[in-house]
């Protein structure tokens, strides 16, 4: 009985969902007359959009795409650009909180509990051209929490920004880290090699812990073990569920993140990756993805002393899947786009850049088919340019996530965000929260 | 393009290999750009800077200045002059960021204007490579922002095996700082908030002039005072002799910097300035310039947070001599490039020549090195960055620097 009247409201409140979401259904709207970009095909001059219900339905030469009449036309001019918008594999706005000082490893603690969707770190993410991004803790522990994958939608409560899953759950990710970051006073591990050790027994420990538990589904002997988050976390990881973001810099330090994913058999990508330039072929050869960072000197810390913006081309030539990110607040998710523009000046192809801005990351966060290129079916996140995207001179000019415009640079407050300025950055809930930083070192 | 990179970097190699053998400085040599950037507001398309001794003996257009015959040439798409970091820590503070490569601050006392910067530049600092590297050929450098006075500021050129080859000008200012970092960043009882920290200042200022006085009266005197080392070093700012460098971001210690510089006489020059374009008029009128934050600095400190790209653009627009400095980092990246941060002002309002200014001309200006470097013009010293494209794209590349006639740089960056 109880379990239909929840069934019941279940239903009304899918209705209720439907209804909230007709008016953008009916929503019809073309980008026409710039330059389209879509990533996974050539770029259209003179190209048109055609986006409907928060979805792309359309995109090809202006004159070959049927504009549906009513529809609200966004005239664009020939030097404009439009791609996909960008994807941000790791970073850290929202104020977020992960681990605390505890332990060197927690995977139960969570992100999506804890950020603050009023502040004005997505705001300069959307003034960047930023529409998904992945949420990390930072990086001071060995296992620092779970990650969150959000779209930059307007948004009340942290649901609003949750990308969910086939499974319905908030698709998400585990933030490990190895190197110089997590070597503290114990608990914390001391050397590279307790690092190490201390992950292998967490993740000997969490196999253990699977096996039981689905020993028990089976109808055998149970696990008399309470729940263990933190090893249900770790199990979701070994079942693939999971997906393991790993903070790793030195070429000994990556090379050990991809024996312990040999060990456990994990699904991992490699973020940071100073050193990557010394190891392409070897992480060519364990075919793992790199989400990359491109500073503008080196050190500041010594597993940073040899990242070099040579890691780009030389992992894109080794054949390694190479997307960016910004780490927001190492650097500032309002130019993103400099990044790419750095990894060519080190000799990576145009090609590769625009990729590792949006469907490489797409890819890594599992949501290839869902955003990262400009194609019918996918989600209408995109951005408009004042120009060739990897040019100093270009800025952002609007960013539009599933159909809605998110950040327009003619808008007052948009543009206040955008240049900085006089309270550019205070939140929405009235604070300035900048000085707060709650997830260690990244 | 990319054959004209390679043929050039090639070019470049050959010739470091050649001057290897050959004395440091003073050489003789001449660069041919497709467009020459003199910094002074003219551009040559093909240009010629020839560089006899160290110096730049002529610069014109191609068709204009004939190489002399036997002179080894060094051939780039685009040159500037060698570009000057208005304010950096760098040498003083490392790549490494370990306890013994940071010695850009001193947290034992709030005010140690006796600190001499060269005393601690390091001028084979992996990070000096690496702004050489990229074009900056001269960069002002000391002591960190922090303390009230953290120490001594020097002028050096980014090659050289000893400070002593690599200075320019062994004291150039004393640092000061007035916000949060220098009232409250230590763990010292004192000073705890901004009056005091000001108030201490205004201290010690006033003994300086005291010190200076009584020095003068003592002289030949048996009843002279000791002599003071820090005194005598703001006895100086009292004189002129020294400038003031004040780093002050928000609004409220901008002024504080401009009521103590009127109070005392001092040459103010106001570093960092987060708030500056909400006081574009009252910097205007003291006549003060201003050495402006790195366009990319992160604005994460409250007193930073109101932080505007395009502040550059109207502080040059209302006739306010401005620099753009790489300023300090505390973590990765250990330094910024005032390439890349004068690059950054292009979207925001400013044209070309007014980006390059901000990293050539006007830093040599503030500095009182306009006669040496900041512009390819005779006479001064031979001090250019070659690329291969324009110079403030990403995509382009630094193929070569130049320090007094030597390519000191040959690694495309």
């Amino acid at each position: 009985m109880a379990r239909r009247f929840i069934a019941c409201l279940a239903a009304a409140g899918a209705a209720l969902l439907a209804l909230a979401a007709l008016p953008a259904l009916a929503t019809t709207t073309a980008f026409v007359g710039a330059r389209v970009i879509p990533v996974t095909g050539p770029a259209i001059v003179n190209g048109a959009v055609l986006v409907e219900g928060g979805k792309i339905v359309a995109v090809g030469a202006r004159d070959a795409v049927r504009i549906p009449p009513g529809a609200t036309i966004v005239e664009l001019a020939a030097n404009q650009v439009i791609m996909p918008g960008l994807v941000d594999t790791h970073s850290h706005i929202g104020e977020i909180a992960g681990a605390d000082n505890s332990a060197p490893m927690q995977p139960g603690v969570r992100v999506l509990d804890a950020l603050n969707v009023r502040s004005s770190g997505f705001k300069r993410a959307l003034a960047g051209g930023i529409t998904t991004v992945n949420v990390m803790p930072g990086s001071g522990h060995l296992i620092s929490g779970q990650t969150a994958y959000l779209k930059l939608r307007e948004a009340t409560v942290i649901d609003d920004l949750l990308i969910r899953g086939p499974d319905g759950e908030p698709m998400r990710g585990l933030k490990i880290a190895n190197g110089t970051n997590s070597l503290r006073e114990p608990p914390f591990p001391g050397t590279r090699a307790k690092s190490a050790a201390l992950l292998r027994q967490q993740f000997i420990r969490a196999r253990e812990y699977r096996d039981l538990a689905n020993s028990k589904e089976k109808g055998e002997a149970g696990d008399p073990r309470a729940r263990d988050l933190d090893l249900e976390a770790l199990a979701e990881v070994l079942d693939g569920t999971r997906l393991v973001h790993f903070h790793s810099h030195r070429h000994d330090d990556l090379m050990t993140a991809i024996r312990l994913r040999d060990e456990f058999g994990f699904r991992m990508v490699l973020h940071h990756t100073a050193e990557g330039w010394r190891m392409a072929d070897e992480i060519a050869a364990a075919r793992v993805p790199v989400s990359l960072i491109l500073l503008d000197s080196p050190g500041g810390k010594l597993e940073a002393l040899h990242l070099e913006a040579r890691s780009a081309p030389a992992l894109e030539r080794a054949g390694v899947q190479v997307a960016f990110h910004t780490d927001d607040w190492i650097t500032d998710s309002r130019y993103f786009l400099r990044m790419p523009a750095m990894g060519i000046r080190a000799g990576m192809s145009p090609e590769g850049a625009l990729r590792a801005m949006t469907i490489n990351g797409a890819q890594m966060l599992d949501l290839g088919h869902r955003i990262g290129s400009l194609e019918p079916g996918k989600d209408a996140d995109l951005v408009i340019l004042s120009g060739e995207p990897f040019s100093v001179y270009t800025r952002v000019q609007q960013t539009w996530v599933e159909g809605v415009k998110r950040f327009d640079l003619d808008d007052p407050d948009d543009r206040l965000v955008a240049e900085g300025g006089f309270g550019a950055l205070v939140d929405d809930d009235g604070g300035n929260h900048l000085h707060e930083h709650h997830g260690g070192r990244q | 393009m990319s054959s004209t990179r390679h043929a050039s970097v090639k070019r470049a190699a050959l010739l470091s290999l050649s001057l290897a053998v050959a004395p440091a400085f003073g050489q003789d040599i001449a660069v041919r750009a497709g467009q020459l950037h003199t910094g002074a507001g003219t551009t040559y398309s093909p240009g010629v800077v020839l560089i006899r001794g160290g110096k730049i003996t002529a610069v014109g257009a191609a068709d204009d200045v004939a190489i002399p015959a036997g002179m080894v040439v060094v051939e780039a798409p685009v040159a500037t002059p060698g570009l000057v970091d208005a304010r950096s820590v760098v040498g003083l503070a490392g790549a490494l960021n370990q306890p013994h490569d940071q010695d850009q601050l001193e947290r034992s006392a709030a005010i140690q204007p006796e600190l001499r910067a060269i005393d601690a530049y390091n001028p084979r600092e992996l990070l000096v490579d690496w702004l050489r590297e990229h074009g900056i050929t001269t960069i002002h450098t000391g002591h960190a922002p922090g303390e009230v006075i953290s120490g001594q500021t020097m002028i050096a050129k980014t090659a050289g095996a000893t400070v002593d080859e690599a200075v320019l000008r062994p004291v150039f200012a004393v640092a000061a700082t007035l916000g949060d970092e220098a009232a409250r960043g230590h763990s010292r009882t004192s000073p705890g908030n901004r009056s005091k920290a000001v108030a201490m200042l205004r201290e010690q200022l006033v003994k300086a002039g005291e010190y200076r006085a009584s020095q003068g009266a003592a002289k030949e005197q048996a009843g002279k005072p000791p002599r003071d080392l820090g005194l005598e070093v703001l006895a100086q700012v009292l004189d002129g002799t020294l400038p003031l460098v004040i780093e002050a971001h928000r609004h409220s210690d901008i002024v504080t910097a401009l009521r103590l510089a009127e109070e005392f006489g001092f040459r103010l020059i106001l570093s960092g300035a987060s708030d500056a374009h909400l006081l574009v008029e009252q910097i205007r009128a003291a006549g003060v310039p201003v050495l402006l934050h790195p366009t990319m600095m992160r604005a994460r400190a409250p007193e930073v947070a109101h932080m505007s790209f395009a502040t550059a653009a109207q502080l040059v627009a209302a006739g306010i001599p401005v620099a753009v400095q790489s300023g300090y980092e505390s973590y990765v990246p250990k330094t910024r490039v005032v390439l890349f941060e004068a690059a950054m002002t292009l979207p925001y309002g400013l044209d070309f020549e007014q980006a390059l200014s901000l990293v050539t001309l006007a830093p040599a200006r503030i500095l009182g090195i306009a006669d040496r470097v900041g512009s390819l013009e005779p006479g001064k010293d031979g001090d250019l960055a070659l690329f291969d494209g324009d110079p403030f794209e990403y995509t382009s590349r630094v193929i070569g620097t130049i320090i007094e006639g030597r390519q000191v740089s040959d690694t495309p960056r």
